[in-house]
């Protein structure tokens, strides 16, 4: 990879005293779909509008193409957004809204009406032009704010939680409509989000951020099956956390069971967090399994059952099968070593908030 | 039938109070002394003492609705910038003087503009020559919109405060600078604020009679005035509603371009 479209160096960034963004650093390379992932007050949504342009970093650098951005107005930037409640004026027609940007930047008539033309079926509402605003539901006005951003043909197109506002079924939709879109048109994306699945689904890299600081940034699979840490092992899906000890490389002891794992380099006899997502847990008979436990919670999902299953010591494993296994049986867990993952217990909640990112 | 009754007090209250009286006004405004009909009430605007008047309302009216626009514009748009927390209470002092009332705030005025007045005092005090403030149009401009600003801010605050910044953070992302958004932006859709803004302002000062009364002394006739002393000195009430009611076509005129803009009724709503 060569160099990076956008870098952010030493970000840093604080409301009223309160640290928002400490010290972060991010490279985005062209042409990817790069979500930031974390809870409300992660700094994610700050640092989207940082890159946009609608905040100013207190300390740090926005890199945009090898040039320095930071003082750079937002209209003066070769990036556009979309913002969560579409923000369309509403004032002006569909087209009006779609030619905003070219008009600005004195492009001529018959371009911005193929623009126009081009954009509306890119975003599958060909003969919208004369349509108000108003007259547009949610996912129409949002591929409507859409279509209004991509027509400048921005190198980047950052995208504040857009799907936020839309239900279910026309979330799902949109994904697969953003993904085409990304892939139609060589653009990168920044998109910002709090839902893990969108994340895992459109990205090609994922950036948890949590405190205002990275937690880890990978593929969506290896933020998923490799958590660098308890927080993304806990926000990126479901799964069980338990302290256990690593008694050497490829053996991990949990509540007095050995189970052999993958994992190398962290000693031996260590303390560390072990992460198991629940449908990486085989139930098994008893005497099969490496750790024994009754069955105290049953749920029927649609696609698995949801079960907990308590073990001696008191832990509840949460377990996603298919098998059924009802209240009060005893049963084994058999977990295969792959589905193990290991993690540094972190020394303090500090090195908790920072993540094990150096 | 009985949330039908609950309007009854206010159906009496219309009745007595504005149906009645509005019929009353058509009613002599139409007929002479005598009880006939006639339109020679109304058409006595056209006499050049009326249609000087007249104008001169239109002309002070227009003067004062465009200064309290001008003034009103960019405070409404730091109202708003503010965010709802201190602007609240800025909007709070702000109509804090709308709670005192009208004609003590205009006398105020006459005490300070007057020839031995209070300015006039400052001025004589640093050897200054005396001015002739009272009695001008200037002064009664002044009164105008000193007590017809906030008429003109709150619709236009309350028109700017419900523009979501992201429209404004869309417009500068796809390149718009600070100019190109108040013309393209902020002002297209503070339209229906500022009509309604141009109307509470514009049709109080064409019918006023006290502030012209009071800061124009008995120099400076507005129709209102004409309007008030054909009934009151001249007793002729036939006159007066005849006048009155060529001040209505006006504020009807004026009604009916508010309506045509402000369709959702967003700007009137404070």
């Amino acid at each position: 990879m060569n160099q990076p479209l956008i870098d952010l160096r030493n970000i840093t960034k604080s409301f009223d005293k309160t640290v928002v963004l400490d010290d972060l650093n991010l490279s985005v390379a062209e042409n990817t779909f790069v979500t930031l992932l974390g809870p409300s007050g992660c700094g994610k949504t700050t640092t989207l509008r940082i890159i946009g342009g609608f905040e100013t970093a207190d300390q740090g650098q926005v890199i945009f193409d090898g040039e320095d951005i930071s003082k750079l107005p937002p209209n003066k930037r070769q990036l556009n957004t979309v913002f969560q409640k579409y923000a369309l004026f509403t004032h002006m027609n569909i087209a009006e809204n779609i030619a905003f940007g070219l008009k600005i930047k004195g492009k001529s008539r018959t371009y911005i009406q193929d623009k126009i033309r081009y954009a509306l079926k890119l975003v599958n509402l060909d003969g919208y032009e004369n349509r108000s605003v108003s007259s547009l539901s949610g996912g129409q006005q949002q591929r409507i704010a859409i279509a209004r951003a991509i027509v400048n043909e921005p190198r980047v197109l950052l995208l504040d939680e857009p799907l936020g506002a839309l239900d279910l079924k026309l979330r799902q939709d949109m994904q697969y409509e953003l993904i085409r879109l990304k892939n139609e048109l060589g653009i990168t994306f920044i998109y910002v989000t709090h839902d893990q699945e969108e994340a895992l689904t459109m990205s090609d890299t994922i950036v948890v951020m949590n405190q205002g600081y990275i937690q880890q940034m990978g593929t969506p699979e290896q933020i998923y099956n490799e958590p660098e840490n308890a927080f993304v092992a806990d926000f990126i899906g479901e799964s069980n956390i338990v302290p256990g000890i690593m008694i050497r490389d490829e053996l991990v002891e949990i509540f007095g069971a050995r189970f052999a794992c993958v994992d190398k380099g962290f000693g031996t006899n260590r303390p560390v967090d072990v992460v198991i997502r629940p449908e990486d847990i085989d139930l098994v008979e008893p005497s099969a399994g490496t750790l024994t436990g009754v069955c105290t919670h049953l749920i029927f999902k649609g696609v698995h059952y949801e079960m907990e299953v308590t073990t001696p010591d008191g832990f509840e494993w949460l377990v996603h099968s298919t098998d059924l296994c009802p209240v009060g049986k005893e049963v084994g867990i058999h977990v295969d070593p792959f589905d193990i993952q290991i993690m540094n217990k972190p020394a303090s909640e500090d090195e908790e908030a920072v993540g094990v990112n150096e | 039938m009985s949330k039908k009754l609950l309007a009854g007090p206010y159906l009496v209250w219309m009745a007595g109070f504005i149906i009645i009286p509005l019929g009353l006004i058509i009613y002599y405004g139409l007929t002479d002394r005598d009880g006939l009909f006639t339109i020679a009430n109304v058409a006595s605007i056209a006499t050049p003492e009326h249609r000087k008047a007249l104008w001169l309302s239109l002309w002070l009216s227009l003067v004062s609705t465009a200064i309290c626009l001008a003034l009103a514009y960019p405070l409404a748009m730091i109202l708003r910038n503010r965010g709802v927390g201190r602007g609240s209470f800025i909007v709070f002092i702000f109509i804090l003087p709308m709670w005192m009332n009208f004609l003590l705030r205009t006398m105020a005025w006459q005490t300070l503009l007057e020839k031995n007045g209070v300015l006039n005092g400052i001025l004589s005090f640093l050897h200054l020559p005396n001015q002739s403030l009272i009695n001008t149009a200037g002064a009664i401009i002044l009164g105008m919109v000193y007590n017809f600003l906030p008429f003109m801010v709150l619709p236009i605050y309350n028109v700017l405060s419900k523009i979501d910044d992201d429209i404004i953070h869309a417009a500068r992302d796809l390149g718009a600078n600070s100019m190109q958004i108040l013309v393209q932006i902020w002002l297209p859709l503070s339209v229906p604020g500022i009509i309604s803004g141009i109307t509470m302002v514009f049709v109080p000062a064409l019918t006023t009679f006290v502030i012209s009364n009071l800061l124009g002394g008995s120099k400076i006739l507005l129709i209102g005035n004409v309007i008030e002393q054909e009934f009151t000195r001249a007793g002729n009430w036939h006159m007066g509603s005849g006048l009155s009611l060529v001040l209505m076509i006006f504020i009807l005129i004026s009604m009916a371009v508010i309506a045509k803009y402000d369709k959702n009724g967003e700007g009137s709503a404070f």
